[in-house]
């Protein structure tokens, strides 16, 4: 009888051709602790998921990787179940996997390129680069072995140590150079560590990646301060044959409207600092402390307003308020981010903005003046100029607010490095192979784009490798 | 590794240490500081670099024990390593020829006055020096400040040494003696610059002052240091720590300082807490 009948399951689980959707914790569970969101595929859901991939003969999800990942060889590889095979696929491009995992917009990118797109499902490539790169954490497989025998050893220097910083220094040391990264902060990671929350990246996922790197060979040096501890003349007089600065865009904006020096108004850096890097979460056993806040109010609407949002929900808040001045379709953040915060409880004032904040008497903050928005013509970045509607401003009560409307390159190594150009904002000026005003210094990430992602500052320290590479190749030692 | 070489209490809670830090030493001029962080579960606080030797590689940072973190900092015995030091942060002061300039060391700010003093003093000013302090047990630097000094003078609020009163006391003869002053200099607690800062505004006389907020990086990456000057928001760490006194909004300034007040009470009490029980375990 039964050599007669096909097995139940090709009966019942015909090919899946719905996207395996991300196993989450509960958003009521979530908005009291600081765990990871997003709880992983398991083995099941990843290969169910890498099943729908259609392998295309020219897959156009590669073209949509700012580094270019095998993405179908390593989806192909999940479904075999050769999850070693697919890890080793992925490092080849790219350094960091547990973390772009995680982080990157694939919506806009690989994502958004795949031809199942057509029929509005493409393949969740960020997932199943997570699934692969969780795997590679737990089960430690990395043995990397550098031989650098045999080679001229040059020496690089890299400054900072976020994902542009921690890509040039990878693949530099793979290709034999004897790289050091210098850190101002206390632990490597840069945006990682003190920007992104421990609920959307853990930071031991940061401290796993950044370990990677210096089994790479990298050596890394915290607490320098280029710009102060060294400058980058003294690094090119230490030794250091060619320069790479990946210091990110740390210096946050203020609106400079009245009272924003107000007790209880935080940038979004430092909430998020205090939060994520010196763990106020858990004072008093850390020391740092933080204002948790009843009304909390947070002013923006990226991504950073979303993590300081539900941060601030996390700590302990009432009730938090994103403003934005746009609507909600115009909403910088990534969409996923946007839709966890309203599943928390995270309200939106859309068209609003503030005007001025309120204090007390004892000098705290107890409100913000906002005034209604209207859109207008499109401006200079394609979205609708919000413009304030007359007499309209209205108050709202909060005891904490947050300033999450960007940040800019910090000026320290401009001012410090004669003849390194940037402009009025502190973004360096590069060329087409990234190289800046002075000679030997290549610079890469959010320092020369302004504010960008992860990854896009991932795909700029690849290049930057290749291009910092053939130099050194084609030229003789630096003259000191 | 930031080894502690040498320790010194040089008042009651007031303690000197010296740092290995050769980068930092290597660097710094008067005016700076670094930030730093004990141990792994610690905050990041700034201090003023009071001197430093860079044969040896050595920083000299005094300080006194007020908080969980600076009172943690006193328990440290030489040998001893501080996890993390990041420096020389802030702008060097401007040191150049005035003529005649009168330092102000308030209580434990008489150690940032210090090497401010010296090198004024080097370039070839007229020295004077005001230090005073609640009582005489609290003076530092007493030796120091009077060698390098032209005219030196103490004050105590109890009048247990020196001038029975303030500094500004002295500050105030002196302008009305129509003694030439070509620059005040103040540091120490914020309502003393702010009571200097508001004697010598009506004669015009050039006050520098030396601000102390509350910091997390120390780069330019929080803005928790941010205080008005003039017209504008500054961030202390890397547009100070020195400003014009006659433009600081002091007022703010004090309200930021006390931001974390009651949580600074509660994790020091946890600390005496904790370490009178080990006490008791080991008594």
């Amino acid at each position: 009888m039964s050599s007669l009948t096909k097995p139940k399951s090709e009966f019942t689980n015909p090919k899946p051709s719905n996207r395996q959707a991300m196993p989450k914790q509960p958003p009521k569970e979530r908005g009291h602790n600081f765990n990871e969101v997003a709880l992983g595929y398991n083995i099941d859901l990843a290969q169910a998921e890498a099943d729908r991939c259609l392998q295309c003969p020219k897959p156009t999800c590669r073209e949509g990787c700012p580094v270019e990942i095998d993405i179908p060889t390593f989806i192909r590889l999940v479904k075999e179940g050769n999850l070693d095979e697919a890890i080793r696929i992925i490092r080849e491009k790219n350094n960091l996997p547990a973390i772009t995992g995680r982080v990157c917009p694939v919506e806009n990118q690989c994502e958004s390129h795949c031809v199942l797109c057509k029929a509005g499902k493409p393949i969740a490539i960020g997932a199943l680069e997570r699934f692969v790169a969780n795997h590679d954490n737990k089960k430690e497989l990395r043995k990397v072995v550098v031989d650098k025998n045999g080679k001229v050893r040059k020496i690089v220097a890299v400054v900072g140590s976020g994902p542009a910083s921690l890509t040039v220094a990878g693949d530099l040391s793979k290709f034999g150079y004897d790289v050091t990264v210098f850190e101002a902060l206390h632990e490597a990671g840069g945006v990682l560590l003190y920007g992104i929350p421990e609920f959307r990246l853990p930071k031991s996922i940061v401290r796993d990646e950044v370990e990677y790197v210096k089994s790479l060979g990298v050596k890394i040096e915290t607490n320098v301060l280029v710009g102060r501890t060294v400058t980058i003349d003294e690094l090119f007089s230490m030794g250091f044959e060619a320069i790479f600065i990946g210091a990110g865009a740390g210096t946050p904006y203020f609106l400079n409207l009245p009272g924003e020096n107000l007790n209880g108004v935080y940038s979004a850096n430092e909430f998020l600092t205090r939060t994520n890097m010196m763990k106020a979460y858990k004072f008093p056993e850390y020391d740092t402390p933080i204002k948790i806040g009843k009304k909390v109010a947070v002013i923006g609407g990226g991504n950073v307003a979303m993590d300081s949002a539900r941060t601030a929900l996390r700590l302990g808040a009432d009730e938090v308020t994103i403003i934005y001045r746009r609507s909600r379709d115009e909403l910088p953040a990534r969409r996923e981010e946007v839709e966890n915060a309203e599943e928390e409880g995270i309200r939106f004032l859309f068209l609003t903005s503030p005007t001025r904040f309120l204090g007390n008497e004892k000098g705290w903050v107890k409100g913000v003046e906002c005034i209604k928005m209207q859109l207008g013509e499109p401006d200079e970045s394609g979205r609708r100029r919000p413009i304030p509607v007359k007499e309209s401003e209205f108050l709202i009560d909060a005891d904490v607010v947050i300033i999450a409307i960007g940040q800019r390159p910090n000026p320290l190594i401009t001012q410090a490095t004669p003849g390194l150009k940037a402009d009025s904002q502190g973004i360096l000026k590069i060329d087409e192979n990234l190289k800046t005003s002075r000679d030997r210094v290549w610079a890469g990430g959010d320092i020369t784009s302004g504010e960008a992602t992860v990854i896009n500052a991932m795909g700029m320290g690849k290049k930057a490798a290749k291009l910092i590479h053939k130099f050194l190749s084609e030229n003789q030692a630096h003259a000191i | 590794m930031f080894n502690i070489t040498e320790k010194k209490l040089l008042a009651s809670n007031i303690k000197l240490i010296k740092v290995y830090a050769p980068l930092i030493s290597k660097k710094n001029k008067p005016g700076q500081f670094v930030v730093l962080r004990i141990d792994e579960s610690g905050e990041r606080i700034p201090l003023t670099i009071v001197d430093s030797d860079p044969k040896e590689g050595l920083i000299t940072l005094i300080f006194q024990e007020a908080g969980k973190t600076t009172a943690k900092l006193g328990q440290l015995k030489e040998g001893d390593v501080i996890h993390d030091i990041l420096g020389p942060l802030g702008n060097p002061s401007e040191i150049k020829t005035y003529g005649q300039v009168v330092i102000i060391g308030g209580g434990v700010g008489t150690a940032v006055a210090y090497p401010e003093a010296k090198a004024l003093k080097t370039v070839g000013n007229r020295v004077i020096t005001i230090i005073g302090a609640r009582n005489k047990d609290l003076l530092i630097l007493e030796d120091e400040m009077k060698t390098l000094s032209d005219e030196f003078y103490i004050t105590t609020d109890d009048g247990s040494k020196g001038h029975h009163g303030f500094v500004t006391d002295v500050l105030k003869k002196l302008i009305e003696e129509k003694r030439k002053i070509d620059l005040v200099v103040a540091i120490g607690p914020t309502v003393m610059m702010r009571a200097i800062a508001g004697i010598t505004r009506p004669y015009n006389i050039k006050t520098l002052v030396s601000l102390n907020p509350i910091m997390i990086d120390g780069t330019g990456m929080c803005g928790g240091c941010r205080v008005t000057v003039g017209n504008s928001t500054k961030f202390v760490c890397v547009d100070g720590p020195e400003f014009d006194g006659h433009l600081v909004d002091f007022d703010q300034l004090l309200t930021r300082q006390r931001i974390y007040l009651d949580d600074e009470i509660k994790a020091l009490k946890l600390y005496e807490k904790d370490i009178g029980e080990k006490r008791g375990c080991q008594a």
